[in-house]
């Protein structure tokens, strides 16, 4: 019973987490067909914005969920002005030069933070359920991961930035004809993804530490996970994370964690290779 | 081989989600023949060709070539089966230059490397390309080249059927009457269905016009009588709308 | 005429080096270079298949990997150095086409198929850092996790493990392979096969309209393209005398990526000088300690892609053209009319 129970606590908990490190890759990848390679450097900032805040002094949840965003949305916003907005609609072109950016930001970590591993102790101690104990921060990462998940999807669907954004990742021509500025609106999903990929980061430091090649851990993941996912922009990314989290928390918990990412792997290799536009062509009509 | 009809469909459909694009063709067209399709837009004529060529797969029905049902084939082997197409919107290899275009299209063949050089030459002749036009990059070329081009490339494949989707869509009366030689010498050897809009073109060429309406086939007539025919007419122009499709 | 003249200069400028080499140069540097070709090699792999057939392989560093493993493991196991090597080659080949298979049969778009890619050599990564127990090992050899497989024997003469070759035989094999494996993929590509993958890179749809398998000829430059990067892995790891996890790793990935990049993409000369520079650099940066290598790296990725993204060797050739024309009033003319 309580291992049952731990179990179903591990697999929520991989859903969770492969939703919470996709979020913001899924946000600019489905608004502006912008693959980021840098994805795993911006949760990597998120992570040290937020380690480097605390130490500094400045109360955790402050950091958290203020620094961090804050800190990477800026790095975004510069990076959108520099790389991204010369290259839109050249997928492939852009692809290379998030990654190079990625480097960058991998190197320029190192170079001024050393390559350690730096942390903070995760808050709201433990919960015990039999022989077995939980963080109970987990249960507040599951808990928050929902709550931004809910969020974006009422931002896109209720206010009216969301219905321009749509408006303009449906067709951006049109839009701009009805006075949508576009140039506005990408520069601002992006700021938006990174600044929600920094969150994200942010809330992870208390579990991994941070460390300048940490990216990496992430970024296959959510990939995966994002073009799964397909079209669908939230839903999309969320079908993908419940199907693929349990079959890695599960043979992560009965094999290794090595194994478990494997077969998260292959997993979204069948899918592709069953739905090559994601999942969500099953109730989009593919794209 | 000879007794079938070069092309035969049967009751072929395809939709997409709820609108039936070809809803039920039956279309016979024998060896030789120079086809016209026309029809309004929407009328299933793109979508047709593209069907037969398995560049979407049938919802339902049959398409039999030569005799032989195409049924599971992927594309290209359909295009090794001897079917060469023209989509609507020109496909060529833009950044090669147009004698590689054609010389990718006749490798299929088996030719020893003198005889494919020389039918290189042959088709670069019979589409009117001299040798600096030859060595252009095919994305450097005028619109009606560019139809040339690709035209040159179903020559040079030696197809038994050629599907042709508008070729002279853009051009002007001489490019016209130019294109027009072009397809009769594929004809020469090939069967070949055209769809097309410009009426003098098909009065030029076509034997046979098949009227298509709503996924159907209309009529099937000769030019003249096509040109008569009431119903036809009312689609065209848009009257009666319905009572013309309860005829057809 | 002159065109073959000028496709051989390159080859036969190798060929030269690998037998003037050993006379003028230092064993550290031969060393070095050996390694640097190899990698070259390797890197004329990816070249050949995102440049010609336009496959957008991130993940090329996996065939380079399982290549280096397996002349790791073989040549630890049975001593003879060219089974090894025949055995790196083949290795990746199987590998490529499972692969491939899977990747080319459900039509993944360019950038599925790179993060598809990638995500698989990170995988090879992450399981090879764990093997550090005992447990994971093949034959007698131990994989040695994040350690990877150390005192690798080096190349030796067929059939006599007990002769080891000398440290400018060595080289001069390196090199005589690379100019090689250019001579064997400009080859390939000036074929018809060659030619057909380069349509296919142009329009795959007109190409299958032409009777073309795509998916045939995709995995077949597949296969080639891992058969390559494999045999430099195999090259590689005789060198240096080890092989690690590393060899799987992002920055791996990234530099053959970054090379090709560099050099000019559908371009093979430009990706092995840009191989060689970038190499000789990252040596320097290694050396100095001030900077790091993925900082400067990634720098000259984003640089590159924004400032010449057709790479060095295309710019070259133009700005050499341009000074042809400039000089000549014969060329000026005929710039025009195009």
């Amino acid at each position: 019973m309580d291992q049952f129970v731990i179990l179903c606590f591990a697999v929520v908990n991989s859903i969770a987490l492969l939703a919470l490190i996709s979020l913001g890759l899924a946000v600019i990848f489905g608004m502006m067909r912008v693959i980021n390679f840098a994805h795993g450097e911006f949760i990597m900032l998120g992570g040290y914005a937020t380690v480097i805040a605390n130490h500094a002094g400045v109360n955790l949840w402050l950091s958290m969920f203020v620094v961090s965003p804050m800190v990477v949305g800026l790095i975004g916003a510069v990076a959108e002005r520099l790389i991204i907005r010369r290259l839109y609609g050249h997928l492939v072109t852009t692809m290379l030069a998030t990654w190079g950016l990625s480097l960058f930001l991998i190197g320029a970590v190192t170079a001024i933070f050393g390559n350690t591993t730096l942390g903070v102790s995760a808050p709201l101690g433990n919960i015990t359920i039999g022989a077995y104990s939980i963080g109970a921060y987990q249960l507040f990462l599951i808990a928050v991961t929902a709550l931004l998940v809910v969020c974006s999807l009422l931002a896109l669907h209720w206010t009216k930035y969301g219905l321009i954004a749509r408006a303009a990742m449906q067709n951006a021509e049109m839009a701009a004809t009805l006075g949508v500025d576009c140039d506005r609106v990408y520069a601002t999903t992006f700021i938006i993804g990174a600044a929600t990929s920094g969150l994200a980061g942010a809330l992870l430091a208390p579990i991994s530490g941070v460390l300048p090649h940490m990216g990496a851990a992430y970024v296959a993941r959510a990939f995966v996970t994002v073009i799964s996912g397909g079209g669908a922009l939230i839903t999309g990314f969320l079908s993908a994370a419940t199907i693929l989290g349990p079959v890695e928390a599960l043979l992560s918990y009965f094999a290794t964690p090595v194994v478990g990412q494997a077969s998260l792997l292959l997993l979204a290799v069948i899918i592709l290779r069953l739905f090559p536009t994601g999942v969500s062509s099953l109730w989009t009509g593919g794209r | 081989m000879s007794g079938f009809p070069i092309l035969a469909t049967r009751g072929l459909v395809k939709r997409f989600g709820g609108v039936a694009a070809v809803d039920g063709v039956d279309l016979v067209v024998d060896a030789g023949e120079i086809r016209c399709l026309i029809g309004p837009n929407g009328a299933g004529k793109s979508t047709l060709f593209k069907c037969l060529t398995h560049q979407h797969q049938p919802t339902s029905g049959h398409v039999l070539f030569e005799g032989r049902d195409l049924q599971g084939l992927p594309t290209h082997l359909i295009a090794r089966r001897g079917i060469a197409i023209k989509n609507q919107i020109p496909s060529i290899y833009a950044n090669l230059d147009v004698r590689e275009n054609i010389r990718l299209a006749t490798l299929r063949r088996k030719l020893t490397k003198r005889e494919l050089d020389r039918a290189v030459d042959l088709v670069l002749a019979e589409i009117g390309f001299d040798n600096l036009l030859a060595e252009r990059p095919a994305a450097t070329l005028s619109h009606a080249h560019r139809q040339w081009c690709e035209l040159g490339m179903l020559l040079a494949s030696d197809p038994r059927l050629a599907l042709l989707d508008e070729p002279t869509a853009g051009m002007t009366r001489e490019e016209m009457l130019r294109t027009v030689d072009i397809i009769k010498r594929l004809n020469a050897t090939a069967t070949v269905i055209v769809v097309e809009h410009d009426l003098e073109f098909i009065a030029r060429l076509a034997q046979k016009v098949t009227v298509l309406h709503r996924g159907k086939v209309l009529v099937e007539d000769s030019m003249e009588r096509i040109e008569a025919n009431e119903t036809v007419r009312d689609i065209y122009l848009g009257r009666k709308k319905d009572a013309a499709y309860a005829e057809g | 005429m002159l065109r073959h003249i000028k496709n051989a200069l390159f080859p036969f400028a190798l060929v030269l080096a690998a037998f003037t080499g050993p006379f003028v140069l230092e064993p550290f540097d031969l060393v070095n270079l050996s390694a640097f070709s190899a990698m070259a090699i390797a890197a004329l792999g990816l070249a050949f298949v995102w440049g010609t057939l336009g496959i957008l392989n991130l993940g090329h560093s996996v065939f380079f990997g399982v290549g280096a493993y397996a002349y790791a493991i073989t040549v630890s196991t049975f001593g003879d150095s060219t089974l090894a090597v025949l055995i790196g080659t083949m290795l990746p080949i199987v590998f490529s086409l499972v692969l491939g298979s899977c990747l080319f049969f459900s039509r993944l778009g360019d950038v599925y198929l790179g993060v598809i890619t990638l995500c698989v050599t990170l995988i090879f990564y992450s399981f090879m850092t764990s093997t550090a127990d005992p447990w994971f090992h093949i034959g007698p050899v131990p994989l040695g996790g994040f350690n990877g497989i150390t005192a690798i024997p080096s190349l030796n003469v067929p059939g006599d493990p007990q002769a080891f070759l000398s440290t400018e035989a060595t080289f001069s094999i390196c090199l005589l392979a690379l100019a090689g494996a250019y001579i064997l993929l400009s080859l390939v590509r000036s074929s018809d096969a060659g030619r057909i993958m380069t349509a296919i890179r142009e329009n795959e749809l007109r190409s299958e309209l032409l009777g073309y398998d795509i998916r045939f000829y995709k995995l077949l430059g597949f296969a080639l393209s891992a058969a390559i990067a494999g045999f430099g892995g195999t090259l590689y790891t005789a060198v240096m005398g080890f092989v690690s996890p590393n060899v799987f790793d992002l920055p791996q990935a990234s530099q053959f990526v970054l090379w090709v990049i560099a050099g000019g993409l559908g371009t093979f000369v430009g990706p092995v000088v840009a191989s060689f520079a970038f190499q000789l650099l990252s040596c320097q940066l290694g050396a100095n300690q001030v900077f790091n290598t993925e900082l400067i790296f990634g720098a000259t990725i984003v640089l590159f892609v924004l400032l010449a993204p057709q790479g060095l060797q295309p710019m070259i050739v133009r700005m050499a053209n341009l000074k042809l024309t400039y000089r000549s009033g014969i060329f000026r003319r005929k710039e025009k009319p195009a």
